[in-house]
């Protein structure tokens, strides 16, 4: 019923949406698989960053690509602080108290937005904020092919990151092991920072690929958000290859799935992988523990 | 947040007052009145918006003395925020019902006015409805409903009838449409009645699209509008989606003969042409609008615009609804409820900045409210029918 290629522009649409889905969904994925906490919070942290890009634009006239220096380490300080100074202390190391305070982190700093930025949906324009490339017989905005370049190299740097310094091995460790990786000498508390700081800090680079081609308004976040869930338990809780893949393919049946049945009932295609995966592979796609 | 405590605040301040009932038939020194929106939530920004528009009235009326046939009463808000719910809205008409309102202005959104109109149905309170485009609220037979401007059947008609007036000036260009709405009652019924009136005018809607709200991408809907390559593209939908669809279009070159919205959420807002002057360019919009030829609604655009806010539709429809409330209290002479909604009943009221001429309600909807057609022609927005309004002529089709 349709031209291969709008079919094919379909499927690019999906991949590069789907990178920034992959982004944000490592964060929550590293949050989860260290601190065995689902983050709340974490739409309205990516709804933060973004406003930070856009105030640093609009304020400053600095591009939001040229922002990633500023946005990465400020989200992952901020991260970090919350972190240290706001959800460990309230938690008394229980669980259920965690996900409490990331909810009301969550509340607090929606509604803040709200009484500081208004409900006002806000866009910035950028000179390549319209432009386009053609590939093949598709057009794609040269916004959201930055993003998918963009989301692949943090990807790739995270990965790395994990996989050969000491701070992945102790990462690692304190996922693994929490009591064991303390006995070795790991400063548990600060790789649980870390973490925080680190899975704030892909939001940072998310808002900085994402803004060009999209806006900003205090609820910006909980669109994302349960996306991001969803290929969290997809990918297999805890695991980044598996957030990756997991980004990129809910992204494909997102955007074919809003081709054939509409945009409303193409996210159908979403939430029944997120059913079969529980139903026939609840340790998800990569998971390695369930 | 602070419009809930303020809210709280003033109820339990009406609550004491109420307990301790004044001696003797004085005049009342205020009027109380119900302001409901969705001041937050994701219709927050048209809630807000329509917040100002009313506030502004208020303060307007106040300035003017009050309402004189009750030696000079000052009118009070009492603030509710629906938090874009129509379940949120129907508690919010409770508690003012408890703090003793006169009547309720609100509730922007269809969905929400139909749940508010209908609590408030309960006591008898009059509700003016400001914006609530779906006919469904005039239509059910309640006697406390009022609504000032037009439904969207109404706006279906005009856009209808007057796209075939444009199209056939024009040597009948343009044959093929398709529709594009968000799937709440606004959109789907507005979709649904322009699907019906289309073919009556020979032209063939090819394709109706419904999306969410919000919608994070428009790719896959404009690459649907690539395949089907229609003449017209209608759009019915809000702010956020309408400016996002038309960024996309731009982006993927899709340049039908004429963007044609019924209500369009960003068509005819200064917002989107300050932010999108090249996507708003030539775009047509069948929507509420203002007298342009009225000096009064660009001093009250002026006004709007020195407080950093853009002068929408939400603001002046809110403002001229709170202003006939006003009138049918002045009309009334008093602040019971009965009295205000035999009052607007009988309203005649003439003095105000819409193009619909002097007020005449029959089962609450005013008779004379009409959309006009705009189009965005160089960075503005201007009138292009009905003649009466004309502020210059329209361009159709954008492309030959």
């Amino acid at each position: 019923m349709f031209d291969l290629s709008i079919l094919f522009a379909s499927v690019l649409n999906g991949i590069t949406t789907g990178a920034v889905y992959a982004l944000i969904a490592l964060g929550l994925t590293l949050i989860y698989g260290v601190l065995h906490i689902i983050n709340f919070a974490h739409g309205a942290s990516l709804m933060v960053a973004l406003y930070g890009v856009y105030f640093l634009k609009e304020q400053l006239g600095i591009d939001p690509y040229l922002a990633l220096p500023i946005m990465v380490p400020a989200m992952f300080a901020l991260g970090y602080a919350l972190q240290r100074g706001v959800i460990n202390r309230a938690s008394h190391g229980k669980d259920e108290n965690i996900l409490l305070v990331t909810l009301g982190l969550s509340i607090i700093l929606e509604n803040l937005a709200l009484l500081f930025f208004k409900s006002d949906t806000r866009n910035i324009e950028t000179a390549y904020t319209l432009t386009t490339v053609s590939i093949g017989p598709a057009m794609i905005a040269l916004p959201k092919l930055v993003s998918f370049v963009g989301a692949l190299v943090v990807s790739a740097v995270l990965l790395a990151v994990m996989r050969y310094t000491d701070l992945g091995r102790a990462i690692r460790a304190v996922a693994k092991e929490k009591h064991g990786a303390r006995l070795m000498g790991i400063d548990v508390d600060h790789v649980y920072a870390m973490c925080f700081g680190i899975g704030l800090a892909c939001l940072g680079a998310a808002a900085c690929f994402l803004l060009p081609a999209y806006y900003v308004n205090p609820l910006v976040g909980s669109g994302f958000v349960l996306v991001a869930f969803t290929i969290v338990v997809l990918g297999g809780m805890g695991s980044f290859v598996g957030a990756l893949v997991g980004g990129l393919l809910i992204g494909v049946v997102e955007s074919i799935g809003g081709l054939y049945l509409g945009e409303s009932l193409g996210q159908v295609g979403i939430f029944a992988i997120f059913i079969a995966v529980l139903l026939f592979r609840p340790q998800g796609l990569f998971g390695a523990r369930a | 947040m602070t419009s809930r405590r303020q809210f709280m605040g003033q109820s339990a301040a009406a609550a004491s007052a109420l307990a301790f009932p004044l001696v003797g038939g004085a005049q009342p020194k205020t009027v109380k009145m119900g302001v409901l929106h969705p001041v937050t939530g994701a219709l927050a920004y048209s809630g807000q918006q329509c917040r100002e528009g009313v506030m502004m009235a208020i303060e307007d009326i106040n300035k003017a003395g009050g309402i004189k046939s009750l030696g000079g009463a000052k009118i009070e808000a009492l603030l509710g925020d629906a938090q874009s719910t129509p379940q949120a809205g129907a508690a919010e008409v409770e508690k003012m019902n408890e703090a003793g309102v006169s009547a309720i202005v609100g509730a922007f959104a269809s969905a929400i006015c139909l749940a508010t109109t209908q609590a408030a149905a309960k006591y008898n309170l009059p509700h003016v409805v400001d914006v609530g485009v779906a006919d469904q609220i005039v239509e059910r037979g309640l006697k406390n409903t009022f609504r000032f401007g037009p439904g969207y059947k109404k706006c279906a008609e005009v856009a209808v009838a007057n796209l075939h007036v444009l199209n056939t000036a024009a040597g009948k260009p343009a044959r093929t449409v398709m529709i594009i709405h968000e799937e709440s009652l606004f959109g789907t019924g507005t979709a649904n009645l322009l699907a019906r009136e289309l073919p009556g005018y020979g032209y063939d809607v090819k394709e109706i699209v419904k999306h969410a709200n919000p919608t994070r991408d428009f790719n896959n809907i404009v690459l649907r509008m690539k395949q089907v390559n229609p003449d017209i593209v209608i759009p019915a939908n809000y702010y956020n989606e309408y400016a996002l669809l038309v960024r996309t279009m731009q982006q993927q070159k899709v340049v039908p003969k004429a963007i044609y919205s019924v209500l369009g959420g960003a068509a005819s807002s200064y917002k989107f042409v300050k932010e999108f002057p090249e996507a708003a360019n030539g775009i047509i919009d069948c929507n509420h609008w203002f007298n342009p030829r009225d000096k009064r609604s660009l001093e009250l655009k002026k006004r709007v615009e020195a407080k950093g806010l853009f002068f929408s539709y939400e603001v002046f429809m809110a403002y001229t609804a709170m202003r006939l409330l006003g009138d049918a209290i002045e009309r009334a002479k008093s602040t019971d409820r009965a009295a205000i909604i035999d009052a607007l009943n009988k309203s005649t009221f003439s003095d105000h900045i819409m193009p619909y001429g002097t007020t005449q309600f029959v089962n609450g909807q005013n008779m004379g409210a009409q959309p006009l057609m705009t189009q965005v022609v160089k960075g503005d927005i201007k009138v292009i029918i009905p003649r009466d309004y004309r502020e210059v002529e329209p361009i159709f089709p954008l492309k030959a």
